[in-house]
């Protein structure tokens, strides 16, 4: 379905719930719409469920734009038919600790784990990168173990550290740099996830695994320990 | 090399051009200038680019001294203006000569100045703009600070002496009526709750900055639930659980989870962004093809239009 939404954005709604095999073809859908080389296209905006495409309204209206979409849309079935295939694989860091995750000790007490299997429990999932919002190259990615989903802090912190790795029911992230947040932190991330230049490290539709790294490891790989 | 060395910013200014054009994949914002028809009317009148930078000046308060001649022009929120100690007026050019202190007072009715200089503001280029989203924290880069220099990213001859007209001049009267396109979730509304945000008087909230407007009035009874997160198109209206409005700006998230019965046309975007805390607003329905049709036009206007020899009036090329 595509749907006007304002003077220069139409969206394209693909599923009405969020699902694991979405973010590939999202991710299909948007590389599909690049490729097609529209002169009025000025961006597409991928989250869970959804497309929004963005568009220069001096060049078409929004008729033309749907028109030019929905053979897309429609007709494209090449990336639904492997859909698990779709997507690469980026591994993430991670040192997990109660210095670096403040919400560690209340996150395994609240489900009743100890800290080793909540970090077990973490990284043994391969997670799908659904969504980018919040702040530049914040990904939202699913879907974490039920054992371990945990709501968002009632009162978000002011300052929560870059790199920080979090949980928010179930959905897993990484802050890319220092900003307020309400993610219950359970450890911290090496790699730099926005870089001016290069831009987003992760995309919709990509796959992430973490892995536990010790805190040498971490400080090795240009981790800070600051709060 | 000519500039204007800033010796007091004022309480937030930062450099703005039209804004970014395809990073919001990244969760980078848009930016770019709030008050379009200022903004654009501020580099026609000195024949600079359509995209060029200029300072976005919020609330006034800028002191700067002129170090060689420069030609300048000041539009947006009315304010007095004085070149040492002489009153000028805004929507004109103004030229600047070495030594001359330039000071814009605090505007008391509305919200943005703009100051263009000729040739365009030079300031790093990053993500395809010169536009700063201040909240990013990217590269440390922020409003401009006292002792910061602004000067012309491609200096050349004055223009002669020119005004803009009257009635091409942002129109903000007693009320403010701004439009909304209703959106493909206006339907999820009661339309109870429709006629009441059509028909109802809000008053611009405190909390309003360059990511969103809250308005404050008779909340909605019954907004629908959250929504799955999906892309926010600029100008769109959300209504969190407590029915207040939040129409969402240039700087805003670039996906989010509140439910919109529409969104508000760039240059109506303008219009609000202009407006003080307490100031009223009026929703008013309009239709899409009219919304792209006006900005349109606005758009062709600035293309295809030359300033008249006499400077106080445009003719179509």
């Amino acid at each position: 379905m595509i749907e006007p939404v304002s003077e220069d954005a139409v969206l394209i709604t693909l599923a009405q719930a969020i699902d694991d095999t979405l973010p590939a073809r999202i991710a299909g859908h948007a590389d599909n719409i690049r490729r097609a080389g529209f002169q009025w296209l000025v961006d597409i905006v991928p989250s869970y469920t959804t497309l929004m495409v963005v568009y220069d309204p001096l060049i078409i209206d929004f008729r033309r734009v749907v028109s030019g979409l929905r053979p897309l849309i429609e007709l494209d079935t090449s990336c639904e038919q492997a859909p698990t295939l779709v997507g690469r694989l980026v591994e993430l860091p991670v040192y997990y600790s109660t210095e670096t995750g403040p919400d560690l000790q209340w996150l395994a007490s609240e489900s009743g784990l100890d800290c080793q299997e909540v970090i077990r429990r973490h990284s043994a999932v391969e997670y799908r990168v659904h969504a980018l919002g919040f702040a530049p190259g914040f990904a939202f990615m699913g879907q974490v173990d039920p054992a371990i989903a945990a709501p968002r802090k009632t009162s978000p912190r002011k300052r929560v550290p870059a790199g920080s790795v979090g949980i928010a029911n179930r959905q897993t992230a990484v802050y890319p740099q220092a900003s307020p947040g309400g993610w219950q932190l359970i450890g911290r991330c090496p790699t730099p996830l926005f870089d001016p230049i290069k831009l987003s490290l992760l995309k919709v539709g990509d796959r992430v695994r973490f892995t536990p790294i010790t805190r040498e490891a971490f400080l090795a790989a240009g981790g800070e320990l600051t709060p | 090399m000519s500039f204007l060395e800033v010796v007091r910013p004022g309480a937030q200014s930062t450099v703005q051009d039209s804004g970014r054009r395809g990073y919001r994949h990244h969760g980078l914002a848009a930016g770019g200038a709030l008050d379009l028809i200022s903004y654009c009317w501020a580099n026609k009148l000195l024949d600079n680019p359509r995209n060029a930078a200029c300072l976005e000046i919020v609330l006034g308060g800028f002191h700067g001294i002129a170090r060689g001649s420069l030609q300048i022009a000041i539009t947006g929120a009315a304010t007095s203006v004085t070149i040492n100690g002489q009153p000028v007026d805004q929507w004109q050019t103004l030229n600047l000569n070495d030594g001359d202190e330039l000071a814009i007072g605090h505007s008391g009715r509305h919200r943005l100045i703009y100051l263009a200089l000729a040739g365009g503001l030079d300031s790093p280029e990053q993500f395809g703009s010169r536009s700063v989203v201040v909240r990013e924290k990217l590269d440390g880069r922020g409003p401009v600070q006292a002792g910061d220099r602004l000067a012309p990213l491609q200096p050349r001859q004055q223009v002669p002496e020119r005004t803009v007209p009257d009635h091409h001049r942002p129109d903000l009267g007693e009320e403010t009526v701004i439009r909304l396109i209703p959106g493909y979730q206006h339907p999820q509304f009661q339309r109870a709750d429709i006629i009441r945000l059509t028909t109802s008087s809000y008053t611009v909230g405190d909390q309003s900055d360059r990511m969103g407007f809250r308005l404050q009035g008779t909340p909605l009874s019954s907004p629908p639930p959250g929504i799955i997160s999906e892309g926010i198109a600029q100008g769109s209206v959300q209504i969190p659980g407590d029915g207040q409005p939040i129409v969402l700006l240039n700087d805003c998230q670039t996906i989010g989870g509140y439910p919109k019965p529409g969104v508000v046309p760039a240059l109506d975007c303008g219009l609000l962004a202009q407006q003080l805390p307490g100031a009223g607003v009026r929703f008013e329905l309009c239709d899409l093809a009219t919304a792209q049709n006006q900005r349109r036009l606005f758009e062709l206007h600035y293309q295809n239009t030359r300033w008249c020899r006499s400077g106080q009036a445009l003719e179509w090329l």
